[in-house]
């Protein structure tokens, strides 16, 4: 790992400004960045260190909706009892990532920011082409081995997958990310590779994130999350869903539907289509199985990873129908 | 890069170091405070070998930089037993038999001590999700649950 300097944030506003200089980032858990820097793929001049920092790691949850500090970690938002009553799916997507000592130090902020684990970008040494690390290199994977990679949002120059789970439930419920006074939604806060993969996120150098904030609905405190992973535990989703339901008073019929994918695409995946097909309609296996086809509408594949296309319905239609058993 | 004062507070013993600001606190414990206990195993967050507690809750070492640890209290598998008695987990370790080459169980122990302290050691279940941070290439998997199993009943009687 290249030497940088260390520079502890005393303030928000002396973080931001520091973070702005060339060079230099910002470092939370240090459990993306130092990896990173460690693999050669990050070569940070400075870091900014914002553990330090106080009051940034609150949680606050009422009737209208949670927020959450940007320094708040994974862990204990996970555990936290508000939150699991009224937005289980985002206690299930945390308490299901990663490890119980990475989720310890691992920051909601740093989180939203974590990169890709595709094993080309992670190794500069051996694979000099990726578009993302060095744009205009071309990419290593595609022709490479695929298994991992993305079949919703890719593009010609990238197709790496986003490997978050949190993320995956806050565009399911239109979680707002807060830089500071700028607020935006999680579903703009992820950008698609398009031609430009190595820009990721639409924050500006000199921007924080400060919290993430979402609302409070029917369909988030009737939510899940289902992972499936290569193996059971402290692994990236080969295929997730998060989903929220709502039903009529008739227990059946349902009126408000959540959907989102994870590890199948290139960003946290909204599935719009599923939700419009099943709206109005009564909870039904067969119903909800042909609907969920509809979340991988417009997949591509590149070899290793077609069983992803398949995969993600069965996902799809499992949550549902899991959470409509619990009515 | 020149290097930095950093202070560490580690098993209640106030240590002042010059490193420099990459030195994580994994390579700072082994290779210059003598505090090998605490494993290397893949440096890369993957494999728990590292576990140490910070301020009472369990991280990795290898992707802490020292730096961010000052002010922190650290405990690491040098610091759990007590007057020469080993600490109630590391006896469980023993009398189940919980490891072959031994290389993990540092880390796994000090995993299994907040493992139980978080509450999250109530069914071998439970036991098995908050402990896959821990990778055991001997595969004693089944020896590790029972010992914290053991250790997590012997702290709630
Ligand atoms: C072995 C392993 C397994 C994992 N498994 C999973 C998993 O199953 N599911 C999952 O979702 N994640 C998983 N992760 C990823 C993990 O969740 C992220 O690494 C973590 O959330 C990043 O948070 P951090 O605080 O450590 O960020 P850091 O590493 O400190 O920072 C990451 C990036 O975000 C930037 N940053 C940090 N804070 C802010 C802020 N407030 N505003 C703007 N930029 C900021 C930094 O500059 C850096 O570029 C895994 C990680 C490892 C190492
Ligand atoms: S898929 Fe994206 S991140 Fe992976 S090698 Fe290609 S350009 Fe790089
Ligand atoms: S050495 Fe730290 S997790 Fe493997
Ligand atoms: S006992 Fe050998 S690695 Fe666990």
């Amino acid at each position: 790992m290249r030497d940088f300097s260390y520079l502890r944030a005393t303030s928000t506003d002396a973080a931001r400004r520091a973070a702005a200089l060339p060079g230099a980032m910002l470092l939370a858990g240090g459990t993306t960045l130092i990896d990173l820097a460690k693999c050669g793929v990050a070569e940070p001049e400075t870091l900014v260190d914002i553990t330090h920092l106080k009051g940034l790691d609150r949680i606050a949850v009422d009737e209208r909706g949670a927020t959450i500090g940007a320094l708040a970690k994974m862990g204990h938002v996970a555990d936290h009892a508000d939150i699991k009553s009224r937005f289980p799916a985002i206690s299930e997507t945390l308490w299901q990532a990663a490890s119980a000592q990475i989720r310890n130090m691992a920051t909601i902020g740093g989180n939203l920011m974590q990169r890709t684990r595709c094993p080309y970008f992670r190794d500069p040494s051996n694979f000099s082409a990726c578009n993302k690390r060095e744009p205009g290199s071309g990419c290593s994977a595609i022709g490479g081995v695929t298994r991992g990679h993305a079949v919703l949002g890719t593009s010609e120059a990238c197709i790496a997958m986003y490997p978050g789970d949190l993320a995956t439930a806050l565009v399911a419920f239109d979680a707002v990310v807060h830089l500071g006074e700028r607020k935006l939604l999680v579903d703009d806060f992820f950008l698609l590779p398009a031609t430009t993969p190595d820009r990721e996120h639409a924050i500006e150098p000199g921007e924080m994130i400060t919290a993430i904030e979402i609302p409070g609905s029917a369909a988030a405190r009737r939510s899940t999350y289902l992972k499936i992973r290569d193996r059971q535990s402290y692994e990236f989703a080969a295929a997730s869903a998060a989903v929220g339901i709502e039903v009529e008073a008739d227990g059946r019929t349902i009126r408000d539907l959540r959907v989102a994918l994870g590890g199948v695409a290139t960003r946290p995946w909204r599935a719009r289509a599923v939700e419009d097909a099943l709206r109005g309609k009564v909870l039904e296996p067969e119903t909800v199985r042909a609907a969920s086809l509809l979340a991988v509408e417009g997949a591509v594949d590149h070899g290793a990873n077609h069983y992803k296309i398949e995969l993600a319905p069965r996902v799809v239609a499992r949550a549902i129908l899991k959470l409509g058993e619990t009515a | 890069m020149t290097k930095i004062p950093v202070h560490l507070d580690i098993n209640g013993q106030h240590h002042e170091l010059q490193l420099e600001p990459r030195v994580t606190l994994l390579d700072a414990l082994r290779e210059r405070l003598g505090l090998t206990g605490t494993k290397k195993g893949c440096d890369h967050g993957q494999c728990g070998a590292c576990t140490v507690h910070m301020d009472g809750e369990r991280v990795l070492a290898c992707l802490t930089l020292a730096a961010q640890a000052e002010g922190r209290a650290i405990t690491t598998i040098e610091g759990l037993a007590r007057e020469g008695e080993l600490h109630p987990v590391q006896a469980a370790f023993l009398d189940q038999d919980a490891f072959q080459c031994g290389y993990c169980t540092p880390g796994q122990i000090m995993s299994a001590v907040a493992c139980i302290r978080e509450g999250h050691a109530g069914s071998d279940e439970e036991i098995r999700e908050y402990m896959a941070g821990n990778l055991c290439r001997c595969g004693a998997y089944p020896h590790i649950v029972a010992a914290v199993r053991q250790a997590a009943q012997e702290f709630a009687s």
